[in-house]
C-alpha cells in the first residue's frame, strides 16, 4: 500500500463525481427493480392459473370413499347377506414415542404371536409414520373389550371398524348367493375393461360366485369422493368437500331361506340337489347343492389348507350341483317324450302294448330289458307313465325318431342354458345326430335313439333344466326362464323384476297336456311309483320318479346295487309338481349314487312340498281314476310282441 | 468531541440521539411487515414472533449505539477493524466449527459467531479508508490495490464455502471503488475477463453442490422432487399468489408445509403467495424508499470516506434484496442470502442494522464536523 504524502483533493470534483456515480447506480437499481417485478408480473399474472393449478394440484387430493354393498334377502325378508362391522388394532407410528415397548405390552395383552408381529413390522415398512398399519384384524368381541379398557396406556394404538360381508346362514345358501372376497388381479382387469376401475377405486371386495357375483352391478352401487387437503407429507388437514356415496341395491330373492334349509337338512350332506321353481313366475324358490361349504370362509381370506381340503374333497362342495350337475334325465323325462309321442299322433290314450319286460327290434340282436323283470302286461300312455315303464318308451322313442325328439326336447330347453340369473349354469347335452358327430365324433345308432327314449344314452341335463322343464309341462307350454331375483329394495318398497317369459310351447291338441299330467297325477296317486312317498298328503302332486343308470350293466346282469362300487351306483331322482290343478311349486331332486328315485329322492321332494304347504288348506281330495285298460286291443298302433 | 452539546435549531428527539428519521420510518414499516410475515410463514408460532422482536430490538439497539460515533471514529479505526476480520476468518478455516457443510463459525466458548459478519462491514469500511486517500478518481494501481483488499476476504469467505456471503462483500467492496470513481474502461476490462474466468471457476473452484444449484438453477423441473423442489414449490407460491395474494394465514404453499425454509430465506415466496403482485410492489416501494435515503445520505455526506462507506452500504442493502428475491423467484441461483429484515435471522440482522447505525451516523453528524 503506497503511503501518499501530501494529498490536494478538489472537493467540489470529487462531490460531483460521487453524485454522478450515485445516480447511475440508483439508475441501475431501477432497472434491476424492473427486471425483478417483470419476472414476478410473469409469475403471477400471466402464468398465475398455470401456478394456481399446480397450487391446488399439491394441495388437493380426492380421495374415493367406497359405497355400503347393497344386502341381500330371502322372499319372507329373512336377511341373507349383510355387512357387519369387523374390527382392526391400528397403530399409528407417528403418535407413539416407544414403538418397540408399545409393541411388546401389546403383545403380551393380546397375545400375539411372533410371526403377527413380524408382519406388522414388514407393514410398517411400507407406510408412511403417519398411517395406521394393521396389528390385528378380526378381533373378537373379547379382545375388543380387552383392548378397550387399556386403551388410555396406549396413545397412538385404536381399534377401528370396516364393514365386510357376512352370511349369517353360513352354508345353507352358498351356491345361491355366492361370496365376495377380496379385489385380485385378473378383477381389476375385468374392471379395467369394463371401465369400472373408478368405481372401484375405494372397494375391498367383488362378488365372485353366485347372486354376489351376476348382480355385482346392481348390489356394489357408486363410488363416492371425499375432497380434503393435505400438507406436504400427505397428512389430511380437512375435508373440502364430500360427494357420498350411492349404496348398492338392497336385493330381495325368490329364495325362501327356510325352505332352503329343510333342503339341508334333508340331504344331511349327502350328495345331491333340490331345485323348486314357483311355475307362476318362474321363481326358484329354492337352490341347494349338497354338500355346501361355509361362504364367510371367502370373504376374510380362505387359507390354502382350507381350501385345498375343499378342493380335495371326494364329495366335490365346490360344484353347483343344481346348476352344474349333468346327469342323465332317466325316466324323469318320459312324460315329455309321451307328451311328443301323443302331439305326432304315434300314439293316442289307447294305445296299448303288452310288455313281457324285454324289447327287441327285427335284424338288432340286442335286447333292451325293462326295469322289471316280468315286464308290465298291458300298458298304454298313462300306465307307461305310472309304472315308468322302458319297454313302452323305447318303442315310443324308435318310432318318434332321434330327430323330432331332439328337436322337441330342445324346445323344452334341454341342451341350452335356462337363463337363471348365475355364472356357474351348465348347459347338459340334448343328443341329435349331428351333436354327437360333432361332440363325440360318433355316428349315430337306432340303438341310441331307443335309449333316448328312458331318457338315457348321450343326454344329460342339469337339475334346473329339469325342473324347467317341468315347470314347461306344468304350465301347459307356458315358459319362464328361472329368476332367483325377487326384485329389488327402492325406498323401503320391493319393486319386482319384470317377469321373463320365453315364447310358449303350442300343442296342436291341448289335451295331450292333460293326458301327461294325469299320467304324472297317477304316478303319486295311483298305482305309481311315487305313491309310497306321497300318502296322506294334505295337498294333491304330480311327479316321476328316475333312476339314473351310470353304467351300462351288461346283457343279462342284473343291477346290484352292493356290487358295485359307490360312484358307479344310480342316481335316484325325482320331479313333480303340487298342487296338481293349479301348480304353486315345481320340483327336482337329484340324489347322487343313492338307489331308486320313488324311494331316496321322491320323500326329500315330500319334505319340500309338506313345507311349503303347511299353512295352506286344500278341500279333500279323492284321487281321480284313470280310463281302465282293456285286455283287448283296438289301438291304433301296431302292438310288439316280444320274443323270449 | 467535546462539540456534542453544540445544538442547532434543529434539535429534535431524534436528532439528540442520532437518529435519522426517514430512515428508521423505513426500517420500522420493514420490520412490521417482517413479523406479521414470520407470524404467517412460521405457523402462526408465537415464540418464533417473541425472539424474533428480542433479536430486532437488540439489533435496533446496536445500531442506535453504532449511530452515537462520529464517522471520523470510523474511518480511523477501518484498517484495524479490517484486519482482525481477516485475521478471523484464518482462524475459522483453521480451527473453525462446521456446521452444515460448511465451516463457517468461530467458537469462542461462550458463543459461537460468523467472522464473515464482520467483513461485511470491515470490507466497505476499509475499501472506503483506502480509497478516499488517494485523489479520485482513482488510478488503476489504485483500483488493483483496492481489489486486492476486497479479494483476501472474499476468497476466504468463498473457501469455507460460503459463495453467498462473499459474493455480498465482494461486491459492497467493489461498489466502494465503483462510487469512488473506478475508470469504465476498467470495468468493461474487468467484465470481460470475469467472463473468461468463470469457466475456470466452473472446473476448478466449485464445490459439487454448488454446481448442482447452478444446474439446478438453470432447469429446476429437471429434478423436481430433489434439487428443484426448493424453487419450483417456491414458484408455485409465487405464482398461485396472482394480483392480490391469497390473504394472510392463507398462503397454501407455505401453510401446508409445501414451500422449504419458509420463514428464513424463503419468506419472499410466503409473503408473494399472500400479498400477491401488488403487496410485493408495495414492499419493493418500501425497500426503493430505504436505498434512496441510503443514496440521499451518501451525496450529503460531508467527505468522501463517507459518501463512500454510506453509499457502499446502501447498494449491498439492496444487493442483498435483489439477490433473495432473485433466487425465490428463480432469475438467480439459490444462495443462502435472507430477505434483510423480513426473513427470521439472527447474526445477519444485527450485522444489517450497524451498517443503519452508521449510515445513521454519517448523517446526523456531519455538522459537528464540518461547519
Amino acid at each position: 500500500m503506497p503511503t501518499p504524502r501530501i494529498i490536494i483533493k478538489d472537493h467540489t470534483a470529487e462531490a460531483n463525481l460521487f453524485a454522478r456515480r450515485s445516480v447511475i447506480a440508483m439508475l441501475v437499481i431501477v432497472v434491476m427493480i424492473a427486471i425483478v417485478l417483470t419476472n414476478l408480473h410473469y409469475l403471477q399474472v400471466t402464468r398465475f392459473e398455470d401456478y394456481q393449478t399446480r397450487s391446488n394440484g399439491n394441495r388437493i387430493k380426492v380421495l374415493p370413499v367406497a359405497p355400503n354393498r347393497g344386502l341381500i334377502y330371502d322372499r319372507n325378508g329373512i336377511l341373507l347377506a349383510e355387512n357387519l362391522p369387523v374390527y382392526s388394532i391400528e397403530v399409528i407410528p407417528e403418535e407413539i414415542s416407544d414403538l418397540e415397548e408399545t409393541l411388546t405390552e401389546l403383545q403380551q395383552l393380546l397375545s400375539l404371536d411372533d410371526d403377527e408381529i413380524d408382519e406388522f413390522n414388514q407393514a410398517l415398512k411400507r407406510q408412511r409414520r403417519f398411517k395406521p398399519v394393521t396389528l390385528r384384524n378380526r378381533l373378537t368381541p373379547e379382545e375388543v373389550a380387552l383392548f378397550s379398557a387399556h386403551q388410555y396406556q396406549f396413545p397412538g394404538v385404536s381399534v377401528e371398524a370396516r364393514l365386510a360381508r357376512h352370511y349369517p346362514f353360513g352354508e345353507t345358501a352358498t351356491h345361491v348367493l355366492g361370496y365376495v372376497a377380496k379385489i385380485n388381479k385378473s378383477d381389476l382387469q375385468k374392471l379395467a375393461e369394463a371401465g369400472q376401475e373408478a368405481n372401484y377405486a375405494a372397494t375391498y371386495d367383488i362378488g365372485k360366485l353366485g347372486i354376489e357375483k351376476y348382480h355385482e352391478e346392481l348390489l356394489h352401487g357408486q363410488v363416492g369422493y371425499q375432497e380434503v387437503e393435505v400438507n406436504s407429507r400427505g397428512r389430511i388437514i380437512r375435508t373440502l368437500d364430500f360427494e357420498p356415496p350411492i349404496p348398492g341395491k338392497d336385493l330381495v330373492l325368490n329364495i325362501d331361506i327356510n325352505m332352503q334349509i329343510q333342503a339341508q337338512q334333508a340331504f344331511a350332506g349327502e350328495r345331491g340337489s333340490v331345485v323348486v321353481i314357483d311355475p307362476r313366475d318362474g321363481g326358484v324358490l329354492v337352490l341347494y347343492s349338497s354338500p355346501s361349504y361355509d361362504p364367510n370362509l371367502f370373504v376374510h381370506g380362505i387359507s390354502s389348507k382350507e381350501y385345498n381340503k375343499l378342493l380335495a374333497s371326494k364329495d366335490r362342495p365346490l360344484i353347483n350341483r343344481a346348476t352344474q350337475g349333468q346327469y342323465p334325465p332317466a325316466s324323469t323325462v318320459k312324460p315329455l317324450l309321451a307328451l311328443l309321442g301323443l302331439e305326432e299322433k304315434l300314439v293316442t290314450v289307447d294305445t296299448k302294448i303288452h310288455d313281457l319286460g324285454k324289447y327287441k327290434l327285427a335284424n338288432v340282436e340286442r335286447i333292451w330289458r325293462d326295469h322289471n323283470k316280468w315286464g308290465h302286461g298291458w300298458v298304454n300312455v298313462t300306465k307307461a307313465i305310472e309304472v315308468s315303464c322302458d319297454t313302452y318308451f323305447y318303442d315310443l322313442a324308435y318310432r318318434i325318431g332321434i330327430d323330432r325328439i331332439s328337436e322337441s326336447m330342445n324346445e323344452f330347453g334341454f341342451g341350452d342354458y335356462t337363463g337363471v340369473d348365475l355364472h356357474e349354469e351348465a348347459d347338459g347335452l340334448m343328443p341329435s345326430r349331428g351333436i354327437v358327430k360333432a361332440v363325440f365324433n360318433r355316428p349315430w345308432y337306432i340303438g341310441d335313439t331307443i335309449n333316448v327314449g328312458i331318457g338315457q344314452s348321450y343326454w344329460t341335463a342339469t337339475p334346473i333344466q329339469l325342473t324347467q322343464a317341468i315347470t314347461d309341462l306344468a304350465n301347459k307350454g307356458r315358459r319362464f326362464i328361472p329368476q332367483i331375483m325377487r326384485g329389488e329394495m327402492q325406498n323401503n318398497q320391493l319393486e319386482l323384476e319384470p317377469l321373463k317369459e320365453r315364447r310358449p310351447i303350442q300343442m296342436k291338441n291341448e289335451q295331450n297336456w292333460d293326458v301327461v299330467l294325469d299320467a304324472m297325477y297317477g304316478v303319486v296317486n295311483r298305482a305309481g311309483s311315487g305313491r309310497a312317498a306321497f300318502t296322506n298328503t294334505n295337498y294333491t302332486s304330480a311327479g316321476k320318479t328316475g333312476t339314473a343308470q351310470l353304467v351300462a350293466i351288461a346283457q343279462d346282469a342284473k343291477y346290484d346295487a352292493s356290487k358295485l362300487s359307490e360312484e358307479n351306483r344310480d342316481n335316484a331322482m325325482y320331479v313333480g309338481y303340487a298342487p296338481y290343478d293349479k301348480p304353486q311349486i315345481v320340483l327336482t331332486v337329484v340324489l347322487e349314487n343313492a338307489g331308486h328315485g320313488g324311494a331316496q329322492a321322491a320323500p326329500i321332494a315330500r319334505i319340500m312340498m309338506d313345507y311349503y304347504f303347511k299353512d295352506q288348506v286344500f278341500p279333500e281330495h279323492k284321487v281321480i281314476d284313470s280310463p281302465p285298460i282293456t285286455a283287448s286291443s283296438n289301438s291304433t298302433s301296431k302292438p310288439i310282441t316280444e320274443t323270449d | 468531541m467535546l462539540r456534542t452539546k453544540f445544538s442547532t435549531n434543529n434539535d429534535s428527539f431524534l436528532r439528540r440521539i442520532h437518529c435519522d428519521g426517514p430512515l428508521l420510518f423505513g426500517l420500522l414499516i420493514l420490520m412490521a411487515v417482517g413479523l406479521v410475515t414470520i407470524y404467517s410463514a412460521g405457523g402462526q408460532d408465537i415464540d418464533l414472533i417473541q425472539r424474533q422482536i428480542t433479536r430486532l430490538g437488540l439489533a435496533l439497539a446496536v445500531m442506535l449505539a453504532i449511530a452515537q460515533i462520529p464517522s471520523l471514529v470510523y474511518s480511523k479505526l477501518s484498517l484495524y477493524f479490517y484486519l482482525v476480520g481477516v485475521l478471523m476468518l484464518v482462524a475459522v478455516l483453521a480451527f473453525g466449527v462446521v456446521g452444515k457443510g460448511a465451516q463457517r463459525w468461530l467458537d469462542l466458548g461462550f458463543f459461537r459467531f460468523q467472522p464473515s459478519e464482520i467483513l461485511k462491514l470491515a470490507v466497505p469500511m476499509m475499501i472506503a479508508w483506502y480509497i478516499s486517500r488517494f485523489n479520485l478518481p482513482p488510478k488503476i494501481s489504485h483500483i488493483l490495490g483496492g481489489f486486492i483488499l476486497v479479494g483476501i476476504p472474499t476468497l476466504l469467505i468463498a473457501k469455507q464455502p460460503d459463495l453467498g456471503t462473499a459474493l455480498l462483500i465482494a461486491s459492497s467492496g467493489i461498489f466502494g471503488l465503483f462510487l469512488a470513481g473506478m475508470s469504465w474502461r476498467f470495468i468493461i476490462g474487468v467484465a470481460v475477463c470475469a467472463s473468461a474466468f468463470t469457466p475456470i471457476m466452473w472446473t476448478f473452484l466449485m464445490k459439487d453442490y454448488q454446481k448442482q444449484r447452478v444446474l439446478t438453477f438453470l432447469n429446476p423441473e429437471s429434478d423436481p422432487l430433489g434439487s428443484g423442489y426448493h424453487i419450483i414449490q417456491s414458484q408455485i407460491a409465487i405464482g398461485s399468489g396472482g394480483l392480490n395474494g391469497k390473504g394472510w394465514l392463507q398462503g397454501t404453499q407455505s401453510q401446508l408445509e409445501f414451500l422449504p425454509e419458509r420463514h428464513t430465506d424463503f419468506i419472499f415466496a410466503v409473503f408473494s403467495e399472500e400479498f400477491g403482485f401488488w403487496g410485493i410492489v408495495g414492499l419493493l416501494v418500501i425497500y426503493a424508499f430505504i436505498v434512496a435515503r441510503g443514496m440521499l445520505i451518501a451525496v450529503n455526506a460531508q467527505d468522501a470516506y463517507s459518501k463512500i462507506l454510506a453509499g457502499s452500504i446502501t447498494l449491498t442493502f439492496f444487493v442483498y434484496v435483489f439477490v433473495n428475491m432473485g433466487m425465490v423467484s428463480g432469475i438467480l441461483p439459490v444462495v443462502g442470502v435472507p430477505l434483510p429484515l423480513i426473513s427470521y435471522g439472527g447474526t445477519s440482522m444485527v450485522t444489517l442494522l450497524a451498517g443503519f447505525g452508521i449510515l445513521m451516523s454519517i448523517s446526523t453528524q456531519k455538522r459537528l464536523l464540518s461547519r
